[in-house]
């Protein structure tokens, strides 16, 4: 186990050494200590290794992460897992604005609530919120799938393309083009690992969700509209 | 970017303590405001007394034999603190607006930052851990203040540009964000008597919270009303003799975070600013929701 003190040594020390994990490493367990709400803490780690921060972080926690594991044992600040290619990272606590935003990959767990605009523009990222999530979420979604335990603000998927919704409570409102549609067998398979896989399985069953997703009227050309352009 | 930080205390224990607090959280935000900072701090009110804060940008001309010159012009005698470009006079609250005038006549060059019962502000160009050893910040007392460090966007880089804005007897207001439609709502508040220092935009805000104030509306009701008729980017806090009160446009892009404990109730636009606070691990703390009014009164 590497114990890195954040207060001593520094947000630089930290992200270089964490930038200099590459391929085969024995230092495949990270505790970060005295993390005090700093910016940035483990963004852009490239390698398998399990990292866990002890505390709340501030802007962009776990940014752009490939391959690692990282635990926050508090809350996150805007932005954290943002452009996530690959990995999981697990939120104790709350998530603030653009939780997980434009993902491409990999896994992230809020126990608590995220606030507006999570997985926005997500490309391929899951998602699992055991609490709310804000307004905005999911605006512009492209792929991927956002499982929310709890209830969505407003103008749920807005403008949204082929990314899945699952939401287990209320919707405050659906935004442009996105609406409810049918849960199928291959839904509830997806949903059942997504749970598994976010720790909410104890939590909640799939057939407990209804599932959003795009009327694709927007992101189509229509030729009827040529005229208009 | 700008940086906002507030603390309303819940326990007088805390008084003592309320500028070295405030100060230690405001120079956390420094990378969010580096171009000027400000602070607002409620204390101290005395019977039949009543503060003004004063800025100018000569002091040893300005405010040489200040308080003897008020203390002839208004017949009762003027107590004045002055603290590096600002001082407090203590006036007997019957004579606060002979005061003033006298003052606009008597120096014209000096600036009026607050008027009220217990309200000081103190705010100026620089960076904020120069501000605060300027006006020594961290040895203020209070019952709760509001402190800013700007990153100027819309207008320009001056002590009256700096935050809090006052434009009413003990109200404060600071903003991250942009309003867009203040030039119009300035003309109208100006129609009906208020007056403007700048050509900012958060002057209007708190022009607003305080118009609002004085047609009889509380400060619940005031941040409500303004969130229909304050059209950009905001996170507002504001300040008035007894209360604190904290707003967020509808879209709430400007970051904000709160935590409460039995002794206090602080603001902060990120976590970061919270972590010094005693008993911060066991606080609530949360991320207030778009366009939700709190306040909190004592």
């Amino acid at each position: 186990m590497q114990t890195f003190d954040l207060g001593k040594e520094g947000l630089r020390a930290l992200n270089s050494a964490l930038h200099a994990l590459k391929g085969q490493t024995n230092m495949t367990d990270w505790e970060i200590i005295n993390p005090r709400g700093a910016h940035a803490i483990a963004a852009g780690v490239d390698a398998p290794v399990d990292i866990t921060v002890r505390g709340s972080t501030g802007y962009y926690c776990a940014g752009m992460n490939k391959q690692a594991t990282i635990r926050i044992k508090g809350s996150a600040g805007p932005g954290v897992a943002e452009n996530m290619m690959s990995g999981t990272v697990i939120v104790d606590g709350d998530a603030s604005q653009y939780a997980g935003a434009t993902g491409r990959g990999g896994l992230l767990v809020i126990k608590g609530n995220a606030s507006s605009r999570c997985g926005i523009s997500m490309k391929g990222i899951d998602i699992v919120v055991h609490g709310n999530i804000g307004h905005m979420s999911a605006f512009m979604a492209q792929s991927g799938n956002l499982v929310v335990l709890g209830n969505a603000g407003e103008a749920l998927g807005d403008s949204l393309y082929e990314a899945r919704i699952f939401v287990r409570g209320t919707v405050k409102s659906l935004g442009a083009d996105c609406i409810e549609k049918e849960m199928r067998d291959e839904h509830y398979v997806i949903l059942e690992e997504l749970l598994r896989r976010g720790e909410a399985d104890a939590k909640a069953k799939p057939e407990e969700f209804r599932r959003y997703g795009s009327a694709r009227k927007l992101y189509n050309f229509n030729i009827d509209n040529a005229s208009s352009y | 970017m700008c940086g906002i930080v507030g603390l309303f205390l819940k326990d007088p224990k805390l008084e003592p303590k309320l500028g070295e607090m405030l100060t230690d959280m405001l120079i956390t935000m420094t990378d969010r405001g580096p171009d000027s900072a400000g602070i607002a701090i409620y204390s101290g009110a005395k019977d039949g007394l009543g503060k003004i804060t004063i800025q100018s940008a000569h002091p040893e001309k300005d405010f040489k034999d200040l308080d003897g010159d008020l203390h002839d012009a208004i017949g009762q005698p003027v107590v004045m603190l002055v603290k590096s470009t600002h001082a407090v006079l203590e006036v007997p609250l019957a004579q606060i607006d002979a005061a003033r005038s006298a003052l606009a006549h008597l120096r014209p060059d000096v600036k009026v930052m607050s008027v009220g019962d217990c309200i000081e502000i103190f705010k100026e160009v620089g960076l904020p851990k120069d501000v605060a050893a300027r006006f020594e910040l961290s040895k203020m007392k209070g019952t709760h203040g509001i402190g800013h460090t700007r990153m100027a966007t819309e207008s320009a880089v001056t002590t009256m540009g700096a935050h809090p804005f006052s434009t009413g007897p003990d109200q404060c207001l600071v903003h991250n964000g942009s309003l867009s439609n203040h030039n119009g709502l300035r003309r109208e508040l100006m129609r009906k008597g208020m007056t403007f220092e700048t050509q900012n935009d958060t002057e209007v805000a708190a022009a607003y919270v305080s118009q609002k104030l004085k047609e009889g509306e509380d400060l619940g009701k005031a941040l409500e009303s303004g969130l229909e008729d304050l059209d950009g980017f905001y996170t507002f806090v504001v300040g008035t003799k007894n209360g604190f009160g904290v707003v967020r446009d509808p879209i709430a892009c400007k970051p904000a975070v709160m935590a409460e404990t039995d002794d206090y109730v602080a603001f902060g636009s990120e976590y970061r600013a919270l972590v010094n606070l005693p008993g911060i691990e066991n606080a609530r703390v949360w991320e207030p929701e778009p366009a939700t009014v709190y306040f909190w009164e004592r």
